[in-house]
């Protein structure tokens, strides 16, 4: 966990001082709408459909029980008792009044938390696999190095006024749980001759035109890490068009330029700035990897466990579902899922929040972790422990075992609260799960990922979902479009339209013939929805969705 | 050919709290879009988005949105302005836990 340092401290004061008198002199008339938008923007205040959102930073998705109790606290003192975790490991608060944001603020700053980049055109949270540093599967923790590009993108006076936004992702493991091929860079940590370093992907993106990020380079050792991104950034920076914002992306520059062209420039560009990188880098890296040096894990009996898993079916059922396998045999790692049936994906409340701040604080080193599929995560338990865990949850409506599952869905926040948005996504997210939950369905089908956008800028993710929804406007109504087949891992994939949208209360339906075509097609229970799309494609499901195209050819 | 003028109601967010509201005839702000003064002349449409557009210490980004004539005052021909009249569809927040009070 990192410790801000007084530099830190001083920083964030004088950064909320600031915008403390922005807000003052927007609200005494001083500074026009024009003028004030770009500051806000900046400290992460939007203004949504029917009210300012505040996006706060949870920098590569750690947070500790104090932070996570300051969240709660900020939801109920200056909001409505929530808050709502988003797919780029935020929260947003989405009832803020303009006046109540510099406090809110200051009470982040307390326990070393901002709201700095979460917009504007410039290096944003960077994200990393929500079970960073408790993964069995990981060559290095990688946030480490995800907070040294924190602290270097951070003000980064380049770096101020790009072209478009830019986001980077980074995972420590081959299994990709990070998306980093969405991303505008996407990092995988690996060890070559003992040495560490990065796989950097570069351009990809979802939105209106998705790509898969390409490998700009297999191995750059850590050393040289920092330099090589800085190059690559500024490449864009320079070269990236800034004439047409929807072509302004790097994913874009790299699709016109070619990735071979890039990777030439950004080399020719790290030859200049190396040198300016003399190893300051490399020592900070080593004091903040103490920060996160693994916790000393507690040793101790696991019978408890095993006879509550063989007793208890519901207790069996949640942990078959939400639990993942940690490094430490005797430790697990624990997804609590913020998709209760019917509920809105991501949204947490205080007293939730509260609750699992106090089990983090109890149970699990004092850790959490929020994932980029909107649930919460105590990266380190005792197994031992699982059960008491489980019954907390449960008082607190956070037990449900749907981890992975079609209830498990992404939603962005759509027409509900976004002002870009085009049609919306929370109730459609909403009544798919409610669906499923009442016909029971939902563990016979197995691993689903749904992932609903309310627009074309993807928030939602929905080109890797293996089912995407997309909520458009279509001549004043709302309309629904579908992919199959997308895969957000390491073998990410765009998904293929089905074809024709779906009218609001056409779309629950017409998901259910696309699982009643899966369950019918596929090679038994162990076959899962992503596998069977790939070995019989686009053709019965469109035949499901579509029968009266199929009579009218006929 | 111009397009032909359909009637129109201004409508903003109101600064401090972001809330949507709506120009009336009188010159107030209304929380409320059956109050709305609905204006069907489009020269008459560009002079009251200029008068709400110089309230810039009260109101964020006024605009020109489509309306139609209902029982009780204009009524939204868009389903997004129906949503920001009303508010979120998965909480009964914003519009739909306080009556709309009318602004001076």
């Amino acid at each position: 966990m990192y410790r801000y340092s007084e530099f830190d401290h001083e920083f964030l004061a004088e950064r909320n001082a600031q915008f403390r008198a922005q807000v003052e002199r927007r609200i005494d008339g001083s500074l026009t709408e024009d003028e004030f938008k770009p500051l806000r923007l900046m400290n992460g205040l939007y203004l949504q459909l029917h009210a300012y959102m505040l996006r706060v930073a949870i920098p590569y998705g750690t947070l500790n029980s104090a932070q996570m109790r300051q969240l709660a606290l900020l939801a109920e003192k200056w909001d409505k008792g929530y808050g709502h975790f988003t797919t780029r490991q935020n929260i947003q608060y989405n009832w803020p009044k303009l006046s109540d944001v510099p406090d809110m603020l200051d009470a982040l700053a307390e326990v070393g938390m901002h709201a700095i980049q979460t917009s504007g055109n410039t290096i944003r949270n960077v994200t990393a696999d929500h079970f960073a540093g408790a993964a069995a599967d990981e060559v290095a923790d990688p946030r480490p190095y995800a907070e040294l590009l924190r602290q270097w993108s951070t003000d980064h006076p380049e770096f101020q006024f790009m072209p478009r936004k830019f986001k980077i992702a980074i995972t420590g493991a081959e299994n990709d749980r990070a998306v980093i091929k969405a991303h505008d860079i996407g990092l995988q940590l690996v060890e070559r001759d003992g040495v560490l370093g990065a796989r950097v992907i570069v351009g990809g993106g979802l939105g209106r035109t998705p790509m898969i990020g390409k490998e700009l380079s297999e191995f750059v050792a850590f050393d040289d890490l920092l330099a090589y991104l800085e190059a690559t950034v500024s490449v864009w920076n320079q070269i990236g068009r800034r004439d047409n914002k929807y072509k302004a992306r790097i994913k874009i520059t790299v699709h016109e330029n070619g990735i071979d062209t890039i990777r030439a420039k950004v080399n020719e560009r790290f030859l200049q700035v190396r040198p300016q990188f003399k190893g300051a880098d490399m020592n900070l890296l080593e004091e903040i990897k103490g920060h996160f040096a693994p916790p000393t894990f507690r040793e101790g009996s696991v019978a408890s466990f095993e006879s509550t898993y063989t007793n208890d079916p519901v207790f069996r059922s949640w942990v078959d579902t939400n639990i993942a396998p940690h490094k430490n045999a005797d430790h697990a790692i624990v997804t609590i899922s913020i998709k209760k049936h019917g509920a809105t994906p991501g949204d947490a409340t205080a007293e939730q929040m509260r609750v699992m701040a106090d089990l983090a604080e109890e149970f699990a080193y004092d850790e959490l972790r929020i994932s980029h599929e909107q649930n919460v995560i105590l990266p380190h338990v005792h197994k031992s422990d699982l059960p008491a865990i489980h019954a907390k949850l449960k008082e607190h409506e956070l037990a449900t075992a749907n981890i992975g599952l079609i209830s498990d869905i992404i939603a962005c926040p759509g027409m509900d609260y976004c002002a870009l948005a085009t049609a919306r996504s929370i109730p459609v997210a909403q009544e798919i799960a409610t669906r499923f939950e009442d016909m029971k369905l939902e563990h016979d089908i197995g691993h689903l990922k749904i992932k609903i956008s309310g627009c074309i800028n993807a928030c939602g993710h929905h080109h890797v979902g293996h089912i995407g929804i997309l909520g458009l406007d279509r001549a004043g109504v709302e309309n629904y479009q579908i992919t199959l087949g997308g895969d957000a891992t390491e073998t990410a994939t765009i998904g293929d339209r089905t074809g024709p949208g779906f009218a609001y209360d056409e779309i629950v339906p017409a998901v259910e013939r696309i699982v009643d075509t899966y369950l019918d097609q596929r090679e038994g229970a162990e076959e899962t929805f992503l596998q069977t799309y790939r070995r019989v494609g686009m053709a019965p499901f469109k035949a499901a969705l579509y029968p009266e195209a199929r009579a009218n050819a006929a | 050919m111009a397009r032909a003028f359909t009637p129109k109601i201004v409508t903003a967010n109101d600064l401090l709290d972001g809330d949507v509201i709506y120009l009336t005839e009188d010159d107030r702000w209304s929380r409320d879009l059956s109050e709305a003064e609905l204006i069907t002349d489009e020269a008459h449409a560009q002079v009251r988005l200029l008068d709400a557009a110089r309230q810039a210490s009260k109101i964020v980004g006024a605009y020109l949105a489509d309306a139609i004539a209902g029982e009780n005052g204009p009524e939204p021909t868009h389903f997004r302005e129906d949503f920001r009249r009303t508010g979120p569809s998965n909480y009964a927040h914003g519009k739909q836990e306080t009556s709309p009070q009318p602004r001076a």
